[in-house]
């Protein structure tokens, strides 16, 4: 289980980086906290640097999109899901449980 | 339309059958290559590719799957020499004619190359086999590089062999690198880019030829008499679209094939797209573009008519050492920059990078950011938001 950032921290329609290998990415969409992983299926760009909407997020770099819900892809360049990650809050402190590394979203 | 042939398995290439597939064509679909590889990403062939961080597998634009489901005809490591004057035979280097009902021109463009550059250790880049063969002598040990051009393909295959610890200089014949791209300010900013790596950085001057010894290139001759000794040369002066096999067709041809807004040529069901197509005036070689006129090239093709055009903001991409550069926009000569956010240090990016926009008349025209995606992001669809991409024929 690893720390996030505190709940206050982390507003609507905002996302954070967190700095694992390989990297995660934490959304708040709309009230509702998602970690997938953070780098694009397609080539290399930080999703957390995405354009949030709704549940889906955008790469920065080519326009790939992600349902946060599920880690898969919903157009092109993208052909593979990201990988999706529990998220708990505890006393206002969010964390992510990092999925094991065979557990694809797939 | 029973078969449509889809000359150039490239990214464009690929796009159109997919797109043709996805709005219900179940005739024959045939994709004729030059290539023997199946489609294949070329951006990462002078970044992540050539420093060996990403593999080969990682270029793949299909799997087995996908092709599958596609159900095409691959007609790989052939080279098209030929389009019949009504657009409805192709005809193949080995011999073989395709009869087809539509076309569609993906044949994308080739690197520009200069005179006596068949010598051993003079490369370009652009396709998969030019980058293997690039990348296998750059993993031979510490080389002193030339590369010429400081366009994106020179400017980004520098930063990977000085990533590699090579010994690199850049010869770019404008004043500045990516001159014309990027107007005088932000250009200045790139040439900082290759300055603090420690690439050299020589404008202002052409080349004039290749020393060698052997049928081995061992320097490259400038236009202003001096020489710089070199193992491996890179020639980055761009690329040329491949259009010499539609000599003798009904299309006209003019640094690209020549086609409306909305990818469609002279002969209706002819339709060009990608590097290969000046749609409306402009040939782009930009991946986004590729992507995006097949779209709107098939719903024509099938259409049989230009029932739709595309006008999406020009933009494109580049990393060097280290730094990501995104541009979206229509820069004039006269437009103005000006940094919103971030700052310069030193000439060049400060931590944390920068945006900047390009105005003229106290419009944004154009927005270009380091290492700013998020920002970026957001002004690219302001821009954007101004135009409709696709436009719907009146009618």
């Amino acid at each position: 289980m690893i720390p996030v950032c505190r709940l206050e921290d982390l507003p609507e329609g905002e996302s954070v980086r967190v700095g694992t290998t390989p990297p995660v990415a934490v959304f708040n969409a709309d009230g509702e906290l998602y970690a997938i992983d953070d780098t694009c299926t397609h080539q290399d760009a930080s999703l957390s640097e995405g354009w949030l909407e709704g549940c889906l997020v955008e790469c920065p770099l080519h326009a790939a999109s992600f349902d946060l819900r599920t880690g898969l892809p919903t157009c092109l360049p993208a052909r593979r899901p990201v990988r999706t990650h529990r998220v708990a809050v505890d006393d206002r402190m969010i964390h992510v449980h990092l999925a094991a590394e065979e557990d694809t979203a797939a | 339309m029973r078969t449509v042939t889809v000359v150039g398995a490239s990214l464009s290439g690929l796009y159109a059958a997919r797109e043709l597939r996805a709005r219900g064509f179940d005739g024959r679909l045939l994709i004729v290559g030059d290539e023997t590889h199946h489609p294949y990403d070329r951006p990462p062939l002078s970044k992540d590719f050539l420093t060996g961080r990403s593999a080969e597998d990682r270029l793949a634009l299909t799997d087995d799957e996908e092709r599958a489901e596609l159900d095409a005809e691959w007609i790989l490591g052939v080279r098209a020499r030929g389009l019949d004057a009504r657009g409805r035979a192709v005809l193949l280097d080995d011999g073989r004619t395709v009869s087809t009902d539509g076309v569609v021109i993906a044949t994308g463009a080739s690197a520009r190359r200069l005179r006596g550059d068949d010598l051993v250790g003079v490369h370009t880049l652009r396709t998969l086999d030019e980058a293997r063969a690039l990348r296998a002598e750059l993993t031979a040990g510490q080389r002193r590089v030339v590369v010429i051009g400081g366009g994106f393909i020179g400017a980004e295959t520098a930063s990977s062999c000085a990533a590699l610890g090579h010994d690199v200089t850049v010869v770019e014949a404008a004043p500045l690198p990516l001159l014309p791209q990027l107007g005088p300010d932000m250009a200045a900013v790139c040439a900082a880019l290759h300055r603090r790596a420690g690439t050299g950085l020589v404008t202002g001057t052409g080349v004039a030829g290749f020393r060698e010894s052997g049928g081995t290139v061992t320097g490259v001759k400038l236009s202003d008499g001096r020489s710089l000794p070199a193992d491996v040369v890179i020639i980055g002066i761009g690329a040329t679209p491949n259009t010499g096999w539609l000599a003798g067709s009904a299309l006209a041809v003019n640094d690209g094939v020549l086609c409306d807004d909305g990818c469609v040529t002279g002969v209706p069901q002819v339709v060009a797209v990608g590097d290969v197509a000046r749609a409306g005036g402009t040939r782009t070689e930009h991946w986004t573009s590729a992507t995006e006129q097949p779209r709107v090239a098939v719903g024509n093709l099938l259409a049989g008519r230009t029932a739709a055009t595309l006008r999406s903001l020009p933009y494109f991409w580049s990393d060097q050492y280290g730094a990501r550069i995104q541009f979206a926009g229509r820069r004039q000569e006269s437009d103005t920059v000006r940094i919103v956010e971030g700052a310069l240090d030193d000439g060049g990016p400060a931590q944390g990078g920068f945006l900047a926009l390009y105005e003229r008349a106290g419009r944004a025209t154009g927005v270009l950011a380091v290492d700013r995606p998020h920002a970026f992001m957001r002004r690219r669809r302001e821009l954007a938001s101004g135009e409709d991409p696709v436009e719907q024929a009146a009618r």
